[in-house]
């Protein structure tokens, strides 16, 4: 069952467990998932997938009127020897495998992209150094498809690094051949204008593994759909996520496991902090037990701490289940509050105000921090930490 | 000598769109070794004092002075009133999720003690202490008061204490909600702490039976948001026999 305690007022924290005939994971989406923007009319914000968006501040990704600008984003690659980097058209049969649009403005960037980037680990090949996408955000608008593909038994991490100001809608599909193993770190360090739409789609082969850390800190609106299907039994799927939403941002994170083939595993565990007048997260957690899925062990949950007045939390975790031979299924939510008493007890024991935030926010983060093995990038999220609680107590 | 000097204290608190006034003139001095009884009914303002030295800021002062060796204490910080040697052991004390305990106590331990302590000596430090009040080691993983029954809540309290080593300690109901084996437990650790002569002890309860654990040197009676009466140890054996009815009495207590 979902839990919910101290939730800040005007927050939401609902949850359900289904055991339904149809899914309506699928149904209460508004238009079935397709590549072709014109398949989807254009939301008009009342939607169930769009009805927490600010549609106003998407700068036009939803209605066709953003248009690409050419110089919307620089993107460079850093990747390891052994590793096949491609610039391809739109006709490459590797994109779109690992999972179709579900909204407007993930098709839209489907339709609207010219060139894709398809990254390939050639099979049984181990990296020990990260493949580097660095994506910089030149001050317009840009749509984009980037694919990253694991051959049988290879092994890698990827850093997709958000930076910069665009408006930018861009989806990236994984896709992981039998045994492989690939992390994936995909950073939102954008500035305060960006606006940042997409949907990363990982299909996972049989008895491969897929983590994920889905990170979270700047842009105007960022709003992700980080989706998982299996491509065979024995697939595992970790999916994390750290987001700290500031004064007037909105960071929502919607996301599925679609636990489509048997004897499966995930584990979702995404963690928010948010300050400051009309900070916005949202975050959905579906997961979906098809009922050909037996043999599932599913796990989900989302914490928010909110440290000011102002700030507000969505958080809606869906669990359905279609079949009963399951492992395991479970979820949780929960929004807590730092608020004045917790502050008082900390400097009463001689703790001043900026190291009592620490604590709590570090504590609150580092079990997620500390499992992303990416050593650069653990030190640069711990000094994000501090330098977004520098601002807050400044 | 640490002494605690509170001369003529006033405060308010907001209730309801009103100004209420809580204290209204307290006067008392505790001294490095020594150990003061408060006592009184519920609403007379003794956690209201308690909070008030502390800093809490939902208490206005609004008059008199408290200072600490001299030191303005009402122009201090929350944090800077611990750091020159003040401690809450507070009634209700607060869950701080994500933070374990241990890190809380270091971290606390820093600050009030200006560096950071040696690692090998303060997990020492800390395990012995946690013996000595009859806690799990596994204690000290969990995160602060998450959880922790009343008993537990106090304890901790008091592991604060002893490892803070603060100059005067103010003990705000912390008898209250314990069973005789856990107030034992934890007035055995207050006692060890007064044993070392260089605390002074504000010992705030509302009933007698902790004073049978913990011996106060001055017994005062609060009501009314002022100290009513104050006696030696004869004084608590007083109220025990006749109560609180002699200073309530046509008073607003509430």
């Amino acid at each position: 069952m979902a839990e919910a305690q101290n939730i800040p007022v005007g927050s939401t924290t609902a949850g359900q467990i289904a055991v339904a005939a149809e899914s309506t994971v699928a149904t209460r989406m508004s238009a079935p998932a397709s590549f072709d923007v014109a398949d989807f009319p254009v939301p008009h914000g009342r939607e169930e997938e769009w009805r927490f968006t600010p549609l106003d501040r998407l700068r036009g990704l939803h209605d066709g009127t953003a248009v690409a600008t050419g110089d919307g984003v620089k993107v460079d690659i850093d990747a390891p020897e052994g590793v096949v980097v491609e610039t391809v058209g739109r006709d490459d049969a590797r994109i779109g495998r690992a999972g179709t649009p579900v909204d407007r403005v993930a098709a839209q960037a489907y339709s609207a992209f010219e060139k894709a980037g398809v990254i390939t680990v050639p099979k049984e090949t181990v990296l020990t150094e990260p493949i580097r996408i660095v994506v910089h955000g030149e001050g317009g608008t840009a749509y984009a498809h980037q694919v990253v593909e694991l051959g049988a038994f290879a092994e890698a991490v990827v850093v997709i690094d958000h930076s910069g100001d665009a408006v930018l809608a861009a989806n990236v599909d994984y896709v992981l051949g039998d045994g492989a193993k690939l992390t994936v770190v995909s950073v939102q360090d954008w500035d305060d204008k960006a606006v940042h739409v997409g949907q990363h789609n990982a299909l996972v082969g049989r008895d491969a593994t897929f983590k994920s850390f889905v990170v979270t800190f700047g842009g105007d609106l960022v709003r992700l759909h980080p989706r998982v299907a299996y491509a065979g039994p024995g697939g595992e799927a970790e999916l994390f996520g750290l987001y700290f939403t500031d004064a007037g941002q909105h960071q929502e994170h919607r996301l599925l496991v679609d636990h489509n083939v048997p004897h499966c595993k995930s584990n979702v565990v995404y963690k928010g902090a948010l300050q400051g007048d009309d900070a916005h997260a949202v975050w959905i957690g579906d997961v979906l037990i098809e009922a050909a899925a037996e043999g599932t062990d599913t796990y989900e949950m989302n914490r928010n701490l909110v440290l000011t007045d102002g700030a507000r939390v969505d958080s809606v975790p869906n669990l359905e289940i279609e079949t009963g031979e399951i492992v395991g299924a479970g979820h949780a939510s929960a929004t807590g509050r730092f608020d004045d008493e917790q502050l008082f007890y900390l400097m009463a024991r001689g703790i001043p105000e900026i190291d009592a935030r620490r604590l709590v926010v570090r504590g609150f983060f580092a079990e997620l921090v500390q499992q992303i093995g990416v050593a650069d990038i653990e030190e640069r999220l711990l000094a994000k930490i501090e330098e977004e609680l520098e601002a807050s107590v400044a | 000598m640490a002494t605690l000097e509170i001369r003529d204290l006033h405060v308010t608190v907001e209730a309801d769109n009103a100004t209420k006034e809580i204290l209204k003139g307290v006067d008392l001095t505790v001294k490095q070794g020594e150990t003061h009884a408060i006592m009184g009914p519920n609403g007379s303002g003794k956690s209201t004092l308690a909070y008030s030295l502390a800093g809490h800021p939902k208490y206005t002062i609004t008059g008199g002075s408290v200072t600490l060796d001299g030191e303005d204490v009402l122009e201090m910080s929350v944090d800077e009133r611990a750091r020159a040697g003040l401690f809450l052991a507070m009634q209700y004390p607060v869950e701080v999720p994500g933070v374990s305990v241990s890190n809380f106590l270091r971290t606390s331990a820093t600050a009030v003690r200006g560096e950071a302590p040696k690692l090998r000596t303060w997990v020492k430090e800390v395990k012995e202490a946690m013996e000595r009040l009859n806690m799990d080691p596994a204690f000290a993983e969990r995160n602060v008061n998450e959880g922790f029954s009343g008993g537990e809540k106090k304890r901790h309290e008091i592991l604060q204490l002893e490892l803070l080593k603060p100059k005067v300690a103010i003990l705000d109901e912390t008898d209250s909600g314990l069973d005789v084996d856990a107030l034992r437990v934890v007035s055995e650790g207050v006692n060890r702490v007064r044993e070392t002569g260089e605390v002074g002890t504000l010992l705030i309860t509302h009933y007698t039976r902790i004073l049978r654990y913990i011996k106060p040197d001055h017994v005062h009676v609060f009501a009314n948001g002022r100290i009513a009466e104050s006696g030696g140890p004869e004084l608590a054996d007083k109220l025990e026999a006749e109560g609180y009815e002699a200073y309530t009495k046509g008073g607003a207590s509430e």
